[in-house]
């Protein structure tokens, strides 16, 4: 067979795909951004100059880092066509474990901060093994065994912590949740600073990203939620997998758990237990990811969380009270939604 | 239908088509995968719209814009894949969207008689109170003809409805067909099974590249003249010749007593290197699942299996993969593809592994070599390796499923219904392909409702009734009667 003569053009044509691809990536990404810069300047006139402001830009990576990072765990779930409720609840048992357990401890400092990390990360873990149990082993919806979960988690939080937040009783935690990263560093060059939960935010998206979009593990997390029988008969392992990404969703939301904690320097039952869990599916959603499964991406998960962040951002700036937020955050999640829908569409006929 | 045109980006669908049906007759429309033949029906249902042309029923001219401007001109379609709710019995489904009733509640009892009463006009007996997703391929496809006869069709489209049947199946559809007929419902017949178009047709169009090609009186339209029109040269032979198998060539496979009743009950065969086997019987005779239970699709109540002589336990899938067995499904888009991904990660997808670096990363330059020598090889037609295998034709996604299998280090193939729904040339490739692998010392099972199919590439023959191999045919030996017989219990 003609193989080098009809390799060559294939390659090329290959290449040709790719290029084609990646042009309508960054055609996309250079295309949201030039919206949001216009949108940014035009709201900067109008809040006075405070929104384009280094301090106020800083001020909402702060506030997505969160959800962002719950985003991230929730994003591989989606994808294999699964949801997870319980991440907000998951937040606040979490904190309030951790809590507990450095309370415990007789030692302090970076030791401390890290093995109260693992602890939190430990049960976030153990939470999403048990999420995933009855979706693999009985086929139960995602649906229901999280919504079990999310009852379970709320109720054991305020229940080890008798309904009160847990004050730490070590300093050593406080420096994570509000200060900055590399802080003397950017004092010296007269520059805001970053605080530690965004660089937290920046490392689990950039992990997250290239072990769903360069390991095996990640093309597995597409294939079973693209069609999970011929994944099953190409030899996957469904089970581990699908196992794998409420482990994953879990201990995000022990890491988020964390930053909480030493943010308020305690763990509190009442973390997370509000809308945050919406607010990263929200996220997820408005970044791209299909509720159907298959398809995603964790990078779009950040732009959506920074997305809903600007806009709660502005509406503060601009005085819009919180009720009058809440109607116009919904109706700009189904905007970007049906919008991004017409836009395959449209992709699709041409 | 009068000079129907389509683009689609990159693809002229349909040019300038012409087609003309009566009422009481039955045109077949054959063509190669990508011929139009599809797209043409789709037009014609007011599932697409058409770029250019016109359609008239009953001389005059109509617009079909939408599915249910067709349906209230009496245009019904049976698609390959049916629309039925699995979870509604056959009453249920054949009366959907049209449902009798007093005021906001349903008349079952007008319901069920209005069901029966097509039922009783098509000849047909369904047990009418069971859940759809309980009957069989040819009884939901019965349910689907008396849907679209409750409609009042006149004019039905029916896409391959003899692809999922069996012989005796297929005549009971061909003694409805004939019922329709006399009822002066015209009937469009899409196939890729020469040998029933003389028995079904009363014309036949060749459809090629988006071209009428040819329209003949079936009587005078000879296969080897169809086949010429639809693939525009001649194709010498329809099966390639098989080598025959070394003397003292070793066992590849060997199953001894695989059970997982209730449709396996004591399967034992060998098949030996460079020998194809073809497992020939009756839908539901229990042919799939033998191939599942040896690959670990399903997990087997009991039996062994060794492959090039060694045991192996195969549990799950990955088992099978790792002992070396390759089991191509027979349902692609179900089963044997992720439709939303690309063919370099589909053809990649069982053996991922192999392309991961000392970095734990995918090496995508890898995949895109061994992605881009499978598609020379086997000649898939798609402009890159970076194509959703969603966009290619059935033909091509075979090839992709079996690139995926050909990529790993496989001893044993199963083919489940490896040719079904895919056209000539495709046809060809494959069974070329298969005797290549062969060559190469590869044992083959080939499981195929296509009797000349079996009988054209099979060296042995094991006809398949109630879970079990009840007779067993040489090459020679092998005749379609005997086959027929065996598999049906006539003998």
């Amino acid at each position: 067979m003609a193989d080098e003569q009809i390799q060559e053009p294939l390659e090329a044509s290959a290449r040709q795909e790719r290029s084609k691809r990646l042009r309508a990536y960054w055609l996309r990404v250079i295309g949201a951004l030039v919206g949001l810069v216009v949108v940014a300047v035009v709201i900067n006139v109008f809040a006075k100059g405070t929104f384009l402001a280094w301090g106020n830009i800083v001020q909402v990576l702060r506030q997505i880092s969160y959800n962002c990072i719950m985003g991230v765990g929730q994003t591989f779930v989606i994808i294999t066509a699964g949801i997870d409720l319980s991440i907000g609840s998951l937040v606040s048992l979490t904190g309030v474990v951790m809590a507990l357990f450095a309370n415990a401890m007789h030692f302090g400092g970076l030791p401390l901060v890290v093995a109260t990390l693992a602890v939190g990360i430990a049960v976030g873990a153990l939470a999403g093994y048990v999420n995933a149990l009855p979706v693999v082993r009985l086929n139960l919806p995602p649906f229901i065994t999280t919504l079990a979960m999310m009852m379970i988690a709320v109720g054991l939080s305020y229940k080890i912590s008798h309904g009160r937040p847990i004050p730490l009783q070590s300093g050593a935690f406080q420096g994570i949740g509000i200060g900055a990263f590399l802080g003397g560093l950017t004092r010296a060059m007269h520059v805001h600073d970053i605080p530690n939960p965004v660089i937290w935010m920046i490392v689990i998206v950039a992990v997250g990203s290239i072990l769903l979009t360069k390991t095996r593990f990640g093309r597995y997390v597409f294939a079973l939620g693209g069609n999970e029988e011929a994944a099953r008969l190409a030899g996957v392992n469904v089970r581990r997998i699908k196992t794998l990404v409420y482990v994953i969703s879990g201990v995000c939301a022990g890491i988020v758990g964390f930053l909480y904690m030493a943010l308020f320097s305690s763990g509190s039952p009442q973390t997370g237990t509000g809308d945050e869990m919406l607010e990263a599916i929200a996220a997820v959603v408005v970044g791209g990811t299909s509720l159907m499964g298959g398809r995603g991406s964790i990078v779009g998960t950040f732009f959506g969380a920074l997305l809903i962040g600007m806009l709660y951002n502005v509406m503060n700036l601009l005085n819009v009270e919180s009720y009058t937020q809440k109607i116009v955050l919904g109706a700009v999640i189904l905007l970007a939604v049906v919008l991004d829908e017409t836009r395959k569409r449209y992709l699709a006929k041409t | 239908m009068r000079g129907i045109g389509k683009s689609f980006p990159g693809v002229r669908a349909l040019d300038d088509v012409s087609l003309q049906l009566y009422a009481g007759e039955v045109l077949a429309l054959v063509g190669e995968n990508g011929a139009g033949k599809s797209t043409l029906m789709k037009i014609l249902a007011g599932a697409q719209p058409a770029d250019t042309g016109r359609i008239f029923v009953d001389g005059s001219a109509v617009r079909i814009d939408t599915p249910g401007a067709a349906e209230r001109l009496g245009i019904g379609m049976i698609y390959q894949e049916f629309n039925l709710v699995p979870a509604l019995n056959a009453v249920e489904n054949i009366v959907l969207g049209n449902e009798p009733h007093h005021g906001i509640f349903l008349d079952e009892r007008a319901a069920r008689e209005r069901a029966s009463a097509v039922l009783v006009e098509l000849g047909i007996a369904l047990p009418l109170d069971v859940e759809t997703a309980r009957l069989s391929v040819a009884q939901q496809q019965m349910i689907e003809i008396a849907k679209v006869l409750s409609k009042r069709a006149r004019i039905v489209v029916m896409d391959e409805p003899s692809a999922a049947l069996s012989e005796r199946e297929t005549d009971r559809l061909f003694d409805i067909i004939a019922r329709l007929r006399a009822r002066g419902v015209g009937i469009v017949y899409i196939s890729h099974r020469m040998e029933e178009l003389p028995r079904v047709a009363d014309r036949i169009t060749v459809l090629r590249d988006g071209h009428a090609i040819e329209t003949r009186v079936a009587k005078e339209f000879p296969a080897d003249d169809i086949i010429r029109a639809m693939v525009g040269r001649r194709l010498d032979a329809h099966f390639p010749e098989l080598p025959p198998v070394a003397a003292g060539a070793p066992v590849a496979l060997s199953v001894r007593n695989l059970a997982r009743p209730p449709a396996v009950n004591g399967v034992s065969f060998e098949v030996r290197s460079g020998e194809i086997v073809g497992f020939s019987g009756l839908v539901g005779a229990g042919r799939t699942e033998i191939l599942r239970a040896i690959s670990g699709a399903d997990v087997p109540l009991h039996g062994e299996v060794d492959v090039g002589g060694q045991r192996v336990r195969v549990l799950q899938p990955s088992d099978g993969i790792a002992a070396g067995i390759a089991f191509i499904t027979e349902d692609r888009k179900s089963q044997g593809l992720v439709l939303g991904m690309t063919v370099r990660e589909n053809i990649t997808l069982a053996h991922v592994g192999e392309f991961v670096g000392r970095d734990l990363l995918v090496n995508r330059a890898k995949e895109t070599q061994a992605t881009n020598h499978f598609i020379a090889e086997l000649r898939i037609r798609t402009p890159s390796p970076e194509q959703l295998v969603r966009n290619l034709s059935g033909g091509n996604q075979q090839k992709v499923v079996l690139a995926k299998w050909l990529l790993g280090h496989a001893r044993v193939f199963l083919f489940d219904e490896p040719t079904r729904g895919i056209d000539v040339g495709s046809k060809a490739e494959i069974y070329n392909l298969m005797i290549s692998l062969a060559r190469n010392g590869a044992g083959i099972v080939m499981v195929s409702s296509d009797l000349p199919e079996i009988l054209g590439m099979s060296h042995r023959v094991c006809v398949v009734r109630g879970g079990a191999i009840v007779r067993e045919f040489l090459r020679g030996e092998a005749t379609p009667d005997a086959v027929i017989a065996a598999a049906t219990g006539a003998a």
